[in-house]
Protein backbone atom coordinates (compact mmCIF):
# COMPACT_ATOMS: atom_id res chain seq x y z
CA UNK A 1 0.00 0.00 0.00
CA UNK A 2 2.92 2.55 0.39
CA UNK A 3 4.21 1.84 -2.98
CA UNK A 4 0.99 2.95 -4.29
CA UNK A 5 0.47 5.63 -2.12
CA UNK A 6 4.76 6.49 -3.31
CA UNK A 7 3.50 6.21 -6.86
CA UNK A 8 0.89 8.37 -6.58
CA UNK A 9 2.90 10.83 -5.08
CA UNK A 10 5.63 11.12 -7.62
CA UNK A 11 2.13 11.50 -9.96
CA UNK A 12 1.54 14.35 -8.66
CA UNK A 13 5.12 15.96 -8.40
CA UNK A 14 5.61 15.45 -11.59
CA UNK A 15 2.80 17.43 -12.70
CA UNK A 16 4.97 20.40 -11.23
CA UNK A 17 8.21 19.04 -13.23
CA UNK A 18 5.49 18.83 -16.23
CA UNK A 19 4.50 22.63 -15.89
CA UNK A 20 8.62 23.23 -15.69
CA UNK A 21 8.62 21.65 -18.95
CA UNK A 22 5.93 22.86 -20.80
CA UNK A 23 7.60 26.28 -21.61
CA UNK A 24 10.84 24.69 -22.30
CA UNK A 25 9.11 22.22 -24.78
CA UNK A 26 7.20 24.26 -26.55
CA UNK A 27 9.82 26.63 -27.21
CA UNK A 28 12.09 23.70 -28.37
CA UNK A 29 9.30 22.73 -30.55
CA UNK A 30 8.91 25.79 -32.66
CA UNK A 31 12.03 26.99 -32.90
CA UNK A 32 14.75 24.36 -32.24
CA UNK A 33 16.03 27.06 -28.76
CA UNK A 34 17.40 25.68 -25.91
CA UNK A 35 16.85 27.89 -23.31
CA UNK A 36 19.59 27.34 -20.15
CA UNK A 37 17.19 30.49 -18.61
CA UNK A 38 14.35 29.07 -18.33
CA UNK A 39 14.65 27.49 -14.56
CA UNK A 40 15.50 31.06 -13.48
CA UNK A 41 12.87 32.99 -15.32
CA UNK A 42 10.54 30.78 -13.18
CA UNK A 43 12.18 31.92 -10.51
CA UNK A 44 11.97 35.54 -11.59
CA UNK A 45 8.28 34.60 -12.67
CA UNK A 46 8.15 33.58 -8.97
CA UNK A 47 9.26 36.68 -7.49
CA UNK A 48 7.47 39.18 -9.55
CA UNK A 49 4.32 36.91 -8.47
CA UNK A 50 5.31 37.64 -4.97
CA UNK A 51 6.02 41.53 -5.42
CA UNK A 52 2.21 41.88 -7.11
CA UNK A 53 1.04 39.98 -3.73
CA UNK A 54 2.84 42.07 -1.22
CA UNK A 55 1.65 45.59 -3.06
CA UNK A 56 -1.99 44.60 -3.82
CA UNK A 57 -2.36 41.66 -0.98
CA UNK A 58 -4.14 39.84 -3.33
CA UNK A 59 -3.86 35.80 -3.60
CA UNK A 60 -1.43 34.36 -5.51
CA UNK A 61 -3.74 33.51 -7.70
CA UNK A 62 -5.17 36.42 -8.69
CA UNK A 63 -1.57 38.10 -8.43
CA UNK A 64 -0.22 35.31 -11.20
CA UNK A 65 -2.94 36.73 -13.36
CA UNK A 66 -1.91 39.98 -13.30
CA UNK A 67 1.92 38.71 -13.69
CA UNK A 68 1.01 36.73 -16.68
CA UNK A 69 0.59 39.53 -19.44
CA UNK A 70 3.59 41.03 -18.23
CA UNK A 71 5.75 38.32 -18.41
CA UNK A 72 4.26 37.66 -21.76
CA UNK A 73 5.10 40.96 -23.00
CA UNK A 74 8.75 39.93 -21.40
CA UNK A 75 9.12 37.29 -23.11
CA UNK A 76 7.87 38.96 -26.82
CA UNK A 77 10.80 41.67 -26.40
CA UNK A 78 13.47 38.99 -25.44
CA UNK A 79 12.55 36.53 -28.46
CA UNK A 80 12.34 39.81 -30.40
CA UNK A 81 15.30 42.02 -28.78
CA UNK A 82 17.71 39.55 -28.21
CA UNK A 83 17.44 35.81 -29.36
CA UNK A 84 15.79 36.33 -32.95
CA UNK A 85 19.37 37.79 -33.34
CA UNK A 86 20.99 34.62 -32.20
CA UNK A 87 19.07 32.41 -33.76
CA UNK A 88 20.04 30.09 -37.02
CA UNK A 89 21.76 27.24 -38.19
CA UNK A 90 24.62 26.99 -35.35
CA UNK A 91 23.37 26.21 -32.24
CA UNK A 92 25.94 27.29 -30.22
CA UNK A 93 25.19 31.43 -30.42
CA UNK A 94 21.48 30.87 -28.32
CA UNK A 95 22.90 28.39 -25.87
CA UNK A 96 25.83 31.37 -24.90
CA UNK A 97 23.07 34.07 -24.70
CA UNK A 98 20.64 32.08 -22.95
CA UNK A 99 23.60 30.88 -20.18
CA UNK A 100 24.41 34.70 -19.87
CA UNK A 101 20.57 35.52 -19.37
CA UNK A 102 20.76 32.60 -16.46
CA UNK A 103 23.92 34.16 -14.68
CA UNK A 104 22.50 38.06 -15.45
CA UNK A 105 18.88 36.57 -14.16
CA UNK A 106 20.32 35.30 -10.79
CA UNK A 107 22.16 37.93 -9.93
CA UNK A 108 19.90 40.40 -10.75
CA UNK A 109 17.87 38.59 -8.46
CA UNK A 110 20.40 38.31 -5.96
CA UNK A 111 20.65 42.28 -5.68
CA UNK A 112 17.08 43.19 -5.72
CA UNK A 113 16.01 40.43 -3.65
CA UNK A 114 18.89 38.92 -1.45
CA UNK A 115 19.48 35.33 -1.20
CA UNK A 116 16.70 34.97 1.63
CA UNK A 117 14.32 32.32 0.64
CA UNK A 118 10.81 33.04 0.18
CA UNK A 119 7.28 31.99 -0.14
CA UNK A 120 3.59 32.92 -1.80
CA UNK A 121 1.29 32.84 0.75
CA UNK A 122 -1.16 30.18 -0.30
CA UNK A 123 -3.44 30.84 2.90
CA UNK A 124 -3.86 27.34 4.23
CA UNK A 125 -3.95 26.18 0.81
CA UNK A 126 -0.40 24.07 1.22
CA UNK A 127 -1.97 22.38 4.47
CA UNK A 128 -4.91 21.00 2.72
CA UNK A 129 -5.46 17.03 1.47
CA UNK A 130 -8.09 15.25 -0.08
CA UNK A 131 -8.68 11.51 0.77
CA UNK A 132 -9.34 9.27 -2.86
CA UNK A 133 -9.19 6.48 -1.58
CA UNK A 134 -6.00 5.19 -2.73
CA UNK A 135 -3.97 7.61 -0.80
CA UNK A 136 -4.61 11.04 0.97
CA UNK A 137 -2.96 13.52 -1.01
CA UNK A 138 -2.68 17.36 -0.96
CA UNK A 139 -4.98 19.69 -2.83
CA UNK A 140 -2.04 21.99 -3.75
CA UNK A 141 -0.47 19.15 -5.89
CA UNK A 142 -3.47 17.48 -7.18
CA UNK A 143 -3.84 20.88 -8.14
CA UNK A 144 -0.67 21.30 -9.89
CA UNK A 145 -0.84 18.33 -11.88
CA UNK A 146 -4.49 19.54 -13.07
CA UNK A 147 -3.27 22.46 -14.01
CA UNK A 148 -0.26 20.57 -15.48
CA UNK A 149 -2.72 18.70 -17.50
CA UNK A 150 -5.06 21.61 -18.52
CA UNK A 151 -2.36 23.85 -19.78
CA UNK A 152 -0.96 21.33 -21.81
CA UNK A 153 -4.00 20.15 -23.11
CA UNK A 154 -4.52 23.74 -24.16
CA UNK A 155 -1.16 24.25 -25.24
CA UNK A 156 -2.63 21.52 -27.98
CA UNK A 157 -5.72 23.10 -29.08
CA UNK A 158 -3.82 25.92 -30.00
CA UNK A 159 -1.09 24.38 -31.97
CA UNK A 160 -3.53 22.16 -34.02
CA UNK A 161 -6.89 23.35 -34.10
CA UNK A 162 -6.00 27.24 -34.68
CA UNK A 163 -4.66 29.13 -37.28
CA UNK A 164 -1.98 30.99 -34.84
CA UNK A 165 -1.25 27.36 -34.60
CA UNK A 166 -0.94 26.03 -37.86
CA UNK A 167 1.47 29.23 -38.47
CA UNK A 168 3.64 28.26 -35.75
CA UNK A 169 3.64 24.95 -36.62
CA UNK A 170 4.62 25.83 -40.26
CA UNK A 171 7.48 27.82 -39.09
CA UNK A 172 8.95 24.98 -37.10
CA UNK A 173 9.06 23.59 -40.51
CA UNK A 174 10.83 26.08 -42.64
CA UNK A 175 10.65 29.75 -41.54
CA UNK A 176 11.87 30.97 -44.83
CA UNK A 177 9.23 29.08 -46.97
CA UNK A 178 6.73 30.51 -44.18
CA UNK A 179 7.84 33.94 -44.76
CA UNK A 180 6.20 33.47 -48.29
CA UNK A 181 3.44 32.70 -46.95
CA UNK A 182 2.76 36.28 -45.19
CA UNK A 183 3.90 34.98 -41.64
CA UNK A 184 6.56 36.93 -40.40
CA UNK A 185 9.05 34.23 -38.40
CA UNK A 186 10.13 36.62 -36.06
CA UNK A 187 7.22 38.20 -34.91
CA UNK A 188 5.51 34.04 -34.74
CA UNK A 189 9.13 33.11 -32.88
CA UNK A 190 8.14 35.99 -30.51
CA UNK A 191 4.55 35.02 -29.69
CA UNK A 192 6.01 31.70 -28.88
CA UNK A 193 8.41 32.96 -25.89
CA UNK A 194 5.84 34.96 -24.82
CA UNK A 195 3.00 32.40 -24.32
CA UNK A 196 6.15 30.30 -22.82
CA UNK A 197 5.78 32.94 -20.45
CA UNK A 198 2.44 32.69 -19.54
CA UNK A 199 3.30 28.73 -18.75
CA UNK A 200 6.10 29.64 -16.77
CA UNK A 201 3.72 31.88 -14.85
CA UNK A 202 1.74 29.00 -14.09
CA UNK A 203 4.74 27.03 -13.10
CA UNK A 204 6.03 29.66 -11.17
CA UNK A 205 2.79 30.07 -9.17
CA UNK A 206 3.01 26.58 -7.82
CA UNK A 207 6.57 26.27 -7.20
CA UNK A 208 6.54 29.14 -4.93
CA UNK A 209 3.54 28.04 -3.39
CA UNK A 210 4.57 24.59 -2.47
CA UNK A 211 8.07 25.14 -1.39
CA UNK A 212 10.88 27.79 -0.40
CA UNK A 213 12.24 29.91 -3.31
CA UNK A 214 15.28 31.70 -3.72
CA UNK A 215 17.22 33.25 -6.45
CA UNK A 216 19.55 30.46 -6.87
CA UNK A 217 17.20 27.25 -7.17
CA UNK A 218 17.03 28.05 -11.07
CA UNK A 219 19.16 26.13 -12.95
CA UNK A 220 18.05 22.56 -10.44
CA UNK A 221 14.26 23.42 -12.19
CA UNK A 222 15.49 23.83 -15.12
CA UNK A 223 17.27 20.24 -14.91
CA UNK A 224 13.97 18.79 -13.81
CA UNK A 225 12.69 20.21 -16.89
CA UNK A 226 15.00 19.28 -19.52
CA UNK A 227 14.61 15.57 -17.74
CA UNK A 228 10.99 15.97 -18.46
CA UNK A 229 11.43 16.88 -22.31
CA UNK A 230 14.00 14.86 -23.01
CA UNK A 231 12.27 11.60 -21.39
CA UNK A 232 9.03 12.57 -23.52
CA UNK A 233 10.67 12.81 -26.52
CA UNK A 234 11.55 16.61 -27.50
CA UNK A 235 9.33 18.50 -29.08
CA UNK A 236 6.23 16.80 -28.38
CA UNK A 237 3.66 18.22 -25.78
CA UNK A 238 1.98 15.30 -24.21
CA UNK A 239 5.23 13.57 -24.05
CA UNK A 240 6.48 16.34 -21.90
CA UNK A 241 3.57 16.03 -20.01
CA UNK A 242 4.32 12.00 -19.18
CA UNK A 243 7.65 12.87 -18.93
CA UNK A 244 7.54 14.77 -15.49
CA UNK A 245 5.32 12.34 -13.67
CA UNK A 246 8.08 9.99 -14.91
CA UNK A 247 10.85 12.02 -13.37
CA UNK A 248 8.88 13.01 -10.30
CA UNK A 249 7.69 9.03 -9.70
CA UNK A 250 11.02 7.84 -10.04
CA UNK A 251 12.15 10.58 -7.56
CA UNK A 252 9.30 9.41 -4.84
CA UNK A 253 10.36 5.68 -5.47
CA UNK A 254 14.14 6.08 -5.02
CA UNK A 255 12.89 8.55 -1.64
CA UNK A 256 10.93 5.71 -0.27
CA UNK A 257 14.31 3.23 -0.78
CA UNK A 258 16.73 5.61 0.99
CA UNK A 259 15.45 8.87 1.70
CA UNK A 260 18.69 10.26 -0.11
CA UNK A 261 18.15 8.94 -2.72
CA UNK A 262 15.43 10.99 -4.07
CA UNK A 263 16.98 13.49 -6.73
CA UNK A 264 19.78 10.16 -7.63
CA UNK A 265 16.64 8.21 -8.90
CA UNK A 266 15.35 10.43 -10.95
CA UNK A 267 18.81 11.37 -12.63
CA UNK A 268 18.81 7.39 -12.85
CA UNK A 269 15.50 6.76 -15.07
CA UNK A 270 16.21 9.94 -16.89
CA UNK A 271 19.35 7.60 -17.94
CA UNK A 272 17.74 4.56 -18.43
CA UNK A 273 15.37 5.98 -20.98
CA UNK A 274 18.19 7.86 -22.41
CA UNK A 275 19.60 4.53 -22.86
CA UNK A 276 16.94 2.53 -24.19
CA UNK A 277 14.77 4.88 -25.84
CA UNK A 278 17.48 7.87 -27.17
CA UNK A 279 14.80 9.79 -28.93
CA UNK A 280 12.17 9.62 -25.68
CA UNK A 281 9.62 8.02 -25.11
CA UNK A 282 6.79 9.95 -27.34
CA UNK A 283 9.29 11.37 -30.19
CA UNK A 284 7.96 13.59 -33.37
CA UNK A 285 7.62 11.42 -36.04
CA UNK A 286 10.38 13.68 -37.63
CA UNK A 287 13.14 15.79 -36.71
CA UNK B 1 2.43 50.50 -66.21
CA UNK B 2 4.31 47.28 -65.34
CA UNK B 3 3.23 45.24 -62.52
CA UNK B 4 6.60 44.12 -61.51
CA UNK B 5 10.00 45.11 -62.76
CA UNK B 6 13.31 44.77 -61.94
CA UNK B 7 16.55 47.07 -62.95
CA UNK B 8 19.89 45.90 -63.02
CA UNK B 9 19.31 43.70 -60.43
CA UNK B 10 22.91 41.71 -59.60
CA UNK B 11 22.67 39.34 -56.45
CA UNK B 12 25.57 37.16 -55.07
CA UNK B 13 25.75 34.17 -52.87
CA UNK B 14 29.58 35.10 -51.00
CA UNK B 15 31.99 35.40 -53.44
CA UNK B 16 29.65 34.20 -56.38
CA UNK B 17 28.08 36.54 -58.15
CA UNK B 18 24.50 34.78 -59.46
CA UNK B 19 22.70 37.72 -61.62
CA UNK B 20 24.67 40.61 -63.23
CA UNK B 21 22.49 43.99 -64.18
CA UNK B 22 18.79 41.52 -65.32
CA UNK B 23 16.52 43.64 -66.28
CA UNK B 24 13.04 42.31 -66.82
CA UNK B 25 9.67 42.63 -66.35
CA UNK B 26 5.86 41.55 -66.65
CA UNK B 27 2.82 43.48 -67.14
CA UNK B 28 -0.92 42.81 -65.60
CA UNK B 29 -2.40 39.41 -66.59
CA UNK B 30 1.31 38.45 -68.45
CA UNK B 31 2.59 35.20 -68.36
CA UNK B 32 5.97 35.13 -68.61
CA UNK B 33 8.68 32.05 -69.21
CA UNK B 34 12.03 32.36 -68.00
CA UNK B 35 14.65 29.55 -69.62
CA UNK B 36 18.42 28.77 -68.97
CA UNK B 37 19.67 25.82 -68.09
CA UNK B 38 21.15 24.99 -64.40
CA UNK B 39 23.32 27.74 -62.54
CA UNK B 40 21.35 30.05 -64.67
CA UNK B 41 20.91 32.43 -61.89
CA UNK B 42 16.70 31.81 -62.67
CA UNK B 43 15.71 30.83 -59.22
CA UNK B 44 18.23 33.58 -58.12
CA UNK B 45 16.05 35.99 -60.05
CA UNK B 46 12.27 34.89 -58.32
CA UNK B 47 14.11 34.77 -54.66
CA UNK B 48 15.15 38.51 -55.39
CA UNK B 49 11.53 39.39 -56.09
CA UNK B 50 10.19 37.57 -53.27
CA UNK B 51 12.71 39.09 -50.68
CA UNK B 52 14.09 36.14 -49.83
CA UNK B 53 17.27 37.31 -51.19
CA UNK B 54 16.95 41.30 -49.67
CA UNK B 55 18.46 43.81 -52.72
CA UNK B 56 18.92 47.34 -52.58
CA UNK B 57 15.34 48.79 -53.06
CA UNK B 58 15.04 50.01 -56.44
CA UNK B 59 15.93 46.87 -57.73
CA UNK B 60 12.95 46.02 -57.62
CA UNK B 61 9.96 48.22 -58.62
CA UNK B 62 6.15 46.46 -57.92
CA UNK B 63 3.80 49.07 -59.09
CA UNK B 64 6.03 51.91 -59.22
CA UNK B 65 6.97 51.41 -55.27
CA UNK B 66 10.48 49.99 -54.90
CA UNK B 67 10.46 46.71 -52.56
CA UNK B 68 13.87 45.35 -53.50
CA UNK B 69 14.46 45.46 -49.67
CA UNK B 70 11.43 44.32 -48.03
CA UNK B 71 10.81 41.29 -46.05
CA UNK B 72 9.21 38.24 -47.90
CA UNK B 73 6.24 38.01 -45.77
CA UNK B 74 5.44 42.05 -47.09
CA UNK B 75 6.14 41.37 -50.58
CA UNK B 76 3.56 38.29 -50.17
CA UNK B 77 0.83 40.44 -48.73
CA UNK B 78 1.35 42.92 -51.45
CA UNK B 79 0.02 39.84 -54.14
CA UNK B 80 3.18 38.21 -55.12
CA UNK B 81 2.99 34.68 -54.18
CA UNK B 82 5.42 31.87 -55.36
CA UNK B 83 5.81 28.42 -56.03
CA UNK B 84 8.89 27.46 -54.89
CA UNK B 85 11.39 24.95 -56.05
CA UNK B 86 11.02 21.25 -54.68
CA UNK B 87 7.45 22.47 -53.77
CA UNK B 88 8.28 23.24 -49.96
CA UNK B 89 5.21 22.00 -48.55
CA UNK B 90 5.07 22.02 -44.60
CA UNK B 91 5.27 18.52 -43.57
CA UNK B 92 4.03 19.12 -40.05
CA UNK B 93 0.65 19.95 -42.28
CA UNK B 94 -2.26 17.92 -43.53
CA UNK B 95 -3.34 19.48 -47.41
CA UNK B 96 -5.60 21.06 -46.34
CA UNK B 97 -3.57 23.58 -43.50
CA UNK B 98 -1.05 23.66 -46.07
CA UNK B 99 -3.91 25.01 -48.23
CA UNK B 100 -5.44 27.32 -45.48
CA UNK B 101 -1.64 28.50 -44.78
CA UNK B 102 -1.44 30.16 -48.33
CA UNK B 103 -4.47 32.23 -47.38
CA UNK B 104 -3.41 33.53 -43.99
CA UNK B 105 -2.26 36.58 -45.13
CA UNK B 106 -4.96 36.99 -47.53
CA UNK B 107 -5.90 40.31 -49.26
CA UNK B 108 -9.65 40.00 -49.43
CA UNK B 109 -11.87 38.36 -51.57
CA UNK B 110 -10.71 36.64 -54.80
CA UNK B 111 -11.54 33.94 -57.02
CA UNK B 112 -9.53 31.27 -54.92
CA UNK B 113 -10.87 29.79 -51.92
CA UNK B 114 -10.28 25.61 -50.90
CA UNK B 115 -13.74 24.96 -53.11
CA UNK B 116 -11.96 26.50 -56.35
CA UNK B 117 -8.99 25.13 -55.32
CA UNK B 118 -10.20 21.58 -55.06
CA UNK B 119 -11.46 21.82 -58.23
CA UNK B 120 -8.53 22.50 -60.03
CA UNK B 121 -6.96 20.15 -58.73
CA UNK B 122 -10.00 17.19 -57.46
CA UNK B 123 -7.61 14.36 -56.34
CA UNK B 124 -6.52 16.97 -53.41
CA UNK B 125 -10.57 17.09 -51.81
CA UNK B 126 -9.73 13.17 -51.52
CA UNK B 127 -6.34 13.47 -50.09
CA UNK B 128 -7.45 16.65 -47.77
CA UNK B 129 -6.59 15.24 -44.22
CA UNK B 130 -2.93 13.55 -45.44
CA UNK B 131 0.11 14.91 -44.27
CA UNK B 132 1.40 16.99 -47.01
CA UNK B 133 4.23 14.84 -47.73
CA UNK B 134 2.64 11.44 -48.30
CA UNK B 135 1.26 12.78 -51.11
CA UNK B 136 2.67 11.89 -54.78
CA UNK B 137 5.26 14.13 -56.16
CA UNK B 138 2.24 15.47 -58.50
CA UNK B 139 0.21 15.73 -56.07
CA UNK B 140 2.17 17.78 -53.73
CA UNK B 141 3.04 20.43 -56.79
CA UNK B 142 -0.65 20.74 -56.86
CA UNK B 143 -0.75 21.27 -53.10
CA UNK B 144 2.19 24.22 -53.47
CA UNK B 145 -0.01 25.63 -56.43
CA UNK B 146 -3.28 25.63 -54.87
CA UNK B 147 -1.20 27.22 -51.63
CA UNK B 148 -0.14 30.04 -53.47
CA UNK B 149 -3.03 30.84 -55.06
CA UNK B 150 -4.87 30.75 -51.75
CA UNK B 151 -3.89 34.55 -51.57
CA UNK B 152 -5.30 35.38 -54.37
CA UNK B 153 -2.24 36.41 -55.92
CA UNK B 154 -1.94 39.12 -58.79
CA UNK B 155 1.68 37.61 -59.53
CA UNK B 156 2.17 33.91 -59.43
CA UNK B 157 5.35 32.88 -59.72
CA UNK B 158 6.03 29.43 -60.44
CA UNK B 159 9.48 27.62 -60.02
CA UNK B 160 10.10 24.68 -62.45
CA UNK B 161 6.94 23.17 -61.61
CA UNK B 162 7.72 20.05 -63.77
CA UNK B 163 10.84 19.49 -62.17
CA UNK B 164 11.33 15.58 -61.27
CA UNK B 165 7.73 14.59 -62.41
CA UNK B 166 6.81 11.98 -65.03
CA UNK B 167 5.00 13.41 -67.82
CA UNK B 168 2.00 12.64 -67.70
CA UNK B 169 2.01 14.43 -64.47
CA UNK B 170 3.16 17.70 -65.90
CA UNK B 171 0.93 17.36 -68.36
CA UNK B 172 -2.05 17.52 -65.57
CA UNK B 173 -0.06 20.44 -63.90
CA UNK B 174 -0.09 22.43 -67.37
CA UNK B 175 -3.45 21.88 -67.93
CA UNK B 176 -3.99 24.12 -64.71
CA UNK B 177 -2.30 27.15 -65.74
CA UNK B 178 -4.71 28.37 -68.23
CA UNK B 179 -7.16 28.27 -66.07
CA UNK B 180 -5.23 29.92 -63.28
CA UNK B 181 -5.04 32.73 -65.83
CA UNK B 182 -8.34 33.24 -66.73
CA UNK B 183 -9.04 34.37 -62.93
CA UNK B 184 -6.62 37.28 -63.78
CA UNK B 185 -3.12 36.35 -62.31
CA UNK B 186 0.11 37.35 -64.03
CA UNK B 187 2.24 34.70 -64.22
CA UNK B 188 6.50 33.94 -64.27
CA UNK B 189 6.96 30.53 -64.93
CA UNK B 190 10.56 29.38 -64.85
CA UNK B 191 11.13 26.07 -66.47
CA UNK B 192 14.17 24.03 -68.40
CA UNK B 193 11.69 22.63 -70.51
CA UNK B 194 11.59 24.90 -73.16
CA UNK B 195 8.67 23.49 -75.78
CA UNK B 196 6.75 23.39 -72.67
CA UNK B 197 7.38 27.12 -71.10
CA UNK B 198 6.82 28.71 -74.82
CA UNK B 199 3.08 26.84 -75.00
CA UNK B 200 2.09 29.00 -72.07
CA UNK B 201 3.89 32.40 -72.25
CA UNK B 202 3.46 34.99 -74.24
CA UNK B 203 6.63 36.29 -73.56
CA UNK B 204 10.14 34.71 -72.87
CA UNK B 205 13.36 35.65 -71.23
CA UNK B 206 16.49 33.25 -71.47
CA UNK B 207 19.07 33.34 -68.81
CA UNK B 208 22.39 32.55 -68.71
CA UNK B 209 25.15 32.91 -66.35
CA UNK B 210 23.05 35.45 -64.65
CA UNK B 211 22.84 37.61 -67.50
CA UNK B 212 19.41 38.13 -69.71
CA UNK B 213 20.38 36.77 -73.17
CA UNK B 214 17.35 37.00 -75.23
CA UNK B 215 13.56 38.49 -74.15
CA UNK B 216 10.94 38.37 -77.35
CA UNK B 217 7.55 37.48 -77.58
CA UNK B 218 7.37 33.69 -77.27
CA UNK B 219 5.40 33.55 -80.97
CA UNK B 220 8.28 35.45 -82.78
CA UNK B 221 11.41 33.61 -81.08
CA UNK B 222 13.07 31.07 -83.28
CA UNK B 223 14.57 27.85 -82.27
CA UNK B 224 17.99 28.77 -83.56
CA UNK B 225 18.14 32.02 -81.14
CA UNK B 226 16.84 30.56 -78.50
CA UNK B 227 19.87 27.89 -78.66
CA UNK B 228 22.36 30.74 -78.48
CA UNK B 229 20.91 32.30 -76.09
CA UNK B 230 20.65 29.35 -73.69
CA UNK B 231 24.03 27.55 -75.11
CA UNK B 232 25.78 30.56 -76.04
CA UNK B 233 26.69 29.47 -79.34
CA UNK B 234 25.38 28.66 -82.61
CA UNK B 235 23.38 25.75 -83.37
CA UNK B 236 25.62 23.13 -85.75
CA UNK B 237 22.71 22.28 -88.58
CA UNK B 238 22.78 18.82 -88.76
CA UNK B 239 23.34 17.92 -92.50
Amino acid sequence: MIWVETVIQGLLLGGLYALFAAGLSLVFGIMRLVNLAHGDLIVASAFLILMVVEFSGLNPFMSALIAAPVLFGFGYVLQRVVLNRVLGNDILPPLLVTFGLSVALQNGMLELFSADSRRLPAGGLENQSLNIGLATVGTLPLMTLASAVIAIFLLNRLLYATALGRAFRATSDDPVTASLMGIDPKRIFALATGLAMVVVTLAALYLGMRSNFDPSIGPARLIYAFQAVIVGGLGSLWGTLAGGPIIGVAQTLGAQINPEWQILSGHLAFLIVLILRPRGLFPRARD
Amino acid sequence: MNLLETRALTASYGQFRALFGVDFRIEPGEVVAIIGSNGAGKTTLLRSITGILRQTPDMVIHRGEAIGAMAPDRIMQRGISMVPEGRMLFPSLSVDENLRIGAQARRGAGRWVLETVFDLFPILLERRNSPATALSGGQQQMVAIGRALMSNPELLLCDEISLGLAPVVIRDIYAALPLIRESGAAMVVVEQDIARALSIADRVYCLMEGRVTLEGRATDVTREAIHAAYFGTQEKVQP
